[in-house]
């Protein structure tokens, strides 16, 4: 590889000279490659139309007399101007196809396009959901051979593939649990989660109607065993915990938190949003796991889409399995059954939480990234996605703070100790980042540590990319110990927009694009 | 393995560099007893010859929706939706980023959404949208407790023409909420309900559909006086958003809120999922808001630019005191439903909203000529119910042997009402020719 590529051949002085030039301004507003774009509907014409569609013929009018009259507003732009407007927009965004995406908690990892391919097989994408069953036989396979991956995977008996996103799957799972409680005459109030977890685990106990309570954890950022047990009790439905955890440590004393709880009548929901670290290593039902969602956008690769679609199945444990949402498939001699109502379960599902049978489409990709894989494959990721992370603490540790001794699983967590005294701040810090080519980390969080920097590189990362990566780190540490403030309060710098005020987006809400008040009205 | 760039000099020089000597010491804080020696149950890894094979021959035991005459409708519908969509979806820029938390790299996904926004609004006729929820059951659900938290109720009622899945999603989301109840009319296909009648002082809202779970469209103008004459909200879900091209908004009808799914546009039917949940409300609603939202601000040079905001009400910020769990959206299916509205503009929009109505009303016209079959609604978009002598689900199955998506039994959804028993839905499309419309009546009229 030309290491030399990129790299500037101009001093320091001459970069910031041109930085500030005005003559480096252009005409309009474009910078070779960065093309500015206006809103569509700043370009549109009520005359254009991007789409071909025939007359409609003459037929009488049903609509009960409330035909629109009034007009939308929505643009008119021809199909050439809409390609380009959305090939503009994409290039303002940066993608795990452009570069390393070390995002903490996410597993930005590589997304096959295999996936793409299958997910929009005819056969798959285009079914009706409520089609006759005998016409999506092999799609109710589908569905069930995922769910047996996943009960493999987790060593868990039964799974609900409906739940869209992970924190849905932890609603899911939450209300499995306080389904099982009832059914048993059992009325629990409290739900413990630790200092470290995700926002999303107290909102979903409080959304479940639980009163949340938080778990300290010791000094080597796990739970604290004796608080724990000091705090379990009969009012203590569920116990929420991620493992491995936020801090990216593996809960060494799991399978003793599992009896203490279940000793005490409690019931353990994990987190599976760290799945990546032990896939194809530990099995969730080892460690004493009732309930698990599985964020198939993380583990099992499917895009993550600016922010969605997902899909959080969850896998319970025999306690829960009764509980188990609609729909869910069955299958017996006469082949592959949807069942969509109480009346035809076998035991007594909590309720529906969506329409129709969960995401289909990310369990397509889902199924071919773990056909590709294997049980071997799996093994594999798990085993990379750790080592990469701990390669990148051992490399990164002289130069950043790691904020707990030892190693890690799979993402490695820093804090800003390293910063201490230099002005410059974890968010700083990552907007330089961004203009050494790569996206930030995950900052600020978990909560536990002061200035978090956490880092997750997953297995589909080359050991090149992370060498950058820390030669990056260490030279921004360096710029930062020199007392180069004005350098990281400036950055990015290389970007379609530079810092953006998020403070007055928030205190003066404009939320829609409105059609700009004529020269007439407006006097 | 194709995907992981490590290779075992790689790994051996890492392992080095970390000190220590194999895979195993990095997983030494795992128990003993949880250690898996060997590989789990399953085959190995496998090339994409295999698995492309393995999974088209499950796809092919399938018949999809365009190779046959198809009529399915309630809740999902099938579009033509133009090649430009999925190819701009999968610009990998758009495909593999994450939520747009570093907005200076993110300014595609979030201009994008902000267009989204704009678009939900224009098309329900309310303020403010968000930026998508999971899908448009979802959305309701979130509606329902939204109204609660603005109107400090619990109460909500539930129209017995609300699509059957929707009132069960409903249901589910407030089961273990200590302040929510519902209260979920009978399944209405004679269109006999008097919403109005339920409302009381605990009221926080009523939920009602248009057009209809059986097509039905209904002016909702009392309805949301009578309402707001209580202090509660009206709550509009839309299932079929290509019908906001022909059919009154439903903000023009007093609606406070207004959710939908979006699916139609842009989005594949896909056995139902992900689709893309529209969530629009009016402005003095905007921080009882669920879900994320983007907005307008400009950088540190003056330049315009957008942003999440009011973040101040999600989870990661405020946890168990947040308006919802929820914390993603459904992203890449708003992206396709934003291209397909922009490339279809306001004369594609409407038009395509006509064709389909006109795809309706032959559809209909053709059917009710059927003896023995009857039209059940005065009104409708593209979708209407049709009263068979027979049981549908049985009409339904035999028309699938002879190759015919005929349209969805009523008892799919709501089983064990006699009532509906023989009511099948029928949705027509712009994709609908008249040879479907043929070869449906010859089905029907074969079986009856």
């Amino acid at each position: 590889m030309d290491r030399s590529q990129g790299r500037k051949s101009r001093t320091e002085t001459e970069l910031d000279a041109v930085m500030t030039d005005d003559s480096a301004e252009t005409a309009i507003g474009h910078r070779g490659l960065q093309l500015e774009e206006t809103l569509s509907f700043e370009q549109g014409s009520p005359d254009r139309c991007g789409v071909d569609l025939p007359d409609p013929p003459k037929t009488g009018n049903r609509l009960g007399g409330l035909a629109r009259k009034e007009a939308i507003g929505l643009p008119g732009l021809s199909e050439p101007q809409v390609v380009r407007h959305f090939t503009r927009l994409s290039q303002k965004n940066y993608g795990i196809d452009s570069g390393f995406y070390p995002l903490g908690s996410c597993t930005m990892k590589h997304n096959p396009r295999l996936n793409e391919r299958m997910a929009r097989l005819p056969g798959f994408a285009d079914l009706h959901p409520l089609q006759p069953e005998s016409t999506v036989q092999g799609a109710l396979e589908l569905i069930d051979t995922l769910a047996h991956w996943l009960k493999t995977l987790t060593g868990l008996p039964a799974v609900a593939l409906s739940p869209a996103a992970g924190a849905h799957g932890e609603l899911c799972g939450m209300m499995a649990i306080r389904a099982a409680l009832e059914a048993r005459g059992d009325s629990r109030e409290v739900v413990l989660v630790p200092e470290s977890a995700h926002g999303t685990n107290p909102a979903t106990a409080a959304m479940c109607g639980y009163r949340v309570e938080t778990i300290a954890a010791d000094d080597g950022g796990r739970v604290d065993v004796a608080a724990f047990r000091e705090r379990m009790g009969p009012d203590v439905a569920a116990l929420m915990l991620t493992n491995p955890n936020t801090c990216g440590l593996f809960e060494r004393d799991i399978i003793e938190i599992a009896e203490i709880l279940h000793a005490g009548g409690g019931l353990f929901y994990c987190d599976g949003a760290n799945f990546n670290a032990i896939v194809g290593r530990v099995r969730p039902a080892d460690l004493g796991i009732d309930a698990m969602h599985i964020n198939l956008h993380k583990t099992f690769s499917t895009p993550h889409g600016g922010g969605g679609p997902g899909a959080g199945p969850v896998a319970f444990s025999e306690a829960l399995a009764p509980f188990v949402p609609l729909p869910y498939v069955v299958h017996d001699r006469d082949g592959y059954r949807l069942v969509e109502h109480a009346d035809d379960a076998s035991g007594t599902p909590f309720g529906r939480l969506k329409a129709f049978h969960g995401q289909m489409g990310m369990f397509t990709r889902a199924l071919s990234y773990m056909m590709s894989h294997g049980a071997d494959g799996l093994r594999q990721v798990a085993e990379d996605a750790v080592l990469n992370a701990n390669y990148l603490l051992a490399r990164l540790s002289p130069t950043v703070t790691p904020a707990f001794p030892g190693t890690c699983m799979h993402e490695c967590l820093f804090d800003d100790r390293f910063l201490k005294g230099t002005g410059v701040s974890t968010l700083d810090f990552a907007k330089a980042l961004i203009d050494e080519g790569f996206h930030p980390m995950t900052m600020y969080f978990p909560l536990v540590v002061h200035g978090a920097l956490l880092m997750e590189p997953t297995e589909t990362e080359s050991k090149a990319t992370l060498d950058l990566f820390v030669e990056a780190v260490e030279s921004l540490a360096e710029r930062a110990r020199a007392g180069e403030v004005a350098y990281f309060q400036g950055a990015p710098r290389f970007t379609p927009r530079g810092r953006l005020d998020e403070t007055a987006a928030a205190r003066r809400p404009v939320l829609r694009w409105k059609e700009p008040e004529s020269a007439e009205e407006a006097a | 393995m194709r995907y992981l760039p490590l290779t075992a000099g790689d790994r051996r020089e890492m392992l080095a560099a970390i000190g220590v000597s194999s895979i195993d010491d990095l997983f030494a804080d795992v128990p003993d007893a949880a250690h898996l020696s060997g590989l789990v149950d399953l085959p190995l890894h496998a090339g994409e010859m295999e698995v492309e094979r393995t999974l088209s021959a499950m796809a092919r035991k399938n018949v999809a929706a365009g190779d046959a005459p198809f009529f399915l409708g309630a809740g999902a519908y099938r579009h033509h939706i133009p090649a430009t969509v999925d190819h701009l979806i999968q610009r990998g820029e758009f495909l593999t980023s994450y939520t747009p938390y570093q907005p200076e790299v993110s300014q595609g996904t979030l201009q994008a959404m902000f267009e989204f926004q704009t678009m939900v609004g224009m098309i329900t006729g309310m303020e403010v949208a968000n930026a998508s929820m999971y899908d448009g059951s979802t959305a309701c659900a979130e509606a329902v407790l939204m109204a609660c938290r603005a109107t400090r109720r619990g109460r909500a009622v539930l129209s017995g023409s609300l699509h059957p899945h929707y009132r069960e999603a409903v249901a589910t989301a407030v089961r273990f909420s200590p302040h929510v109840t519902v209260d979920a009319l009978m399944a209405d296909p004679g269109g006999t309900e008097d919403l109005a009648r339920h409302i009381d002082d605990q009221t926080a809202c009523v939920v009602v559909q248009y057009p209809d779970f059986f097509g039905r469209l209904h002016d909702f103008t009392k309805l949301a006086e009578a309402c707001h004459a209580a202090g509660a909200l009206l709550v509009v879900v839309v299932t079929e958003v290509v019908a906001l091209g022909a059919v009154k908004a439903p903000g023009a009808m007093g609606a406070d809120i207004v959710v939908g799914e979006g699916q139609s546009l842009g989005n594949a039917l896909g056995f139902g999922g992900p689709y893309v949940g529209l969530f629009a409300t009016r402005d003095r609603f905007v921080r009882q808001m669920p879900g994320r939202l983007v907005g307008e601000t400009v950088d540190n040079e003056g330049k315009r630019g957008w942003v999440l905001t009011l973040s101040t009400r999600e989870q990661h910020i405020r946890r168990e005191k947040a308006t919802s769990n929820i914390c993603t959206n459904a992203g890449l299916c708003a992206l396709a439903f934003t291209i397909h509205l922009t490339l279809l503009g306001e004369a594609g929009f409407k038009r395509l909203a006509a064709l389909n109505h006109a795809a309706a009303v032959r559809t209909a016209e053709r059917l009710a000529e059927i003896d023995g079959v009857r039209i059940l609604n005065d009104s409708f978009f593209n979708e209407f119910t049709v009263l068979l002598p027979k049981p549908a689900a049985t009409v339904v199955d035999r028309c699938a042997e002879r190759r015919v998506l005929a349209g969805v039994p009523v008892s799919r959804l709501v089983p064990g009402d006699p009532d509906c028993t023989n009511l099948m839905l029928v949705a027509a499309t712009e994709t609908t020719t008249d040879q479907d419309i043929a070869a449906l009546a010859a089905a029907i009229e074969e079986i009856l």
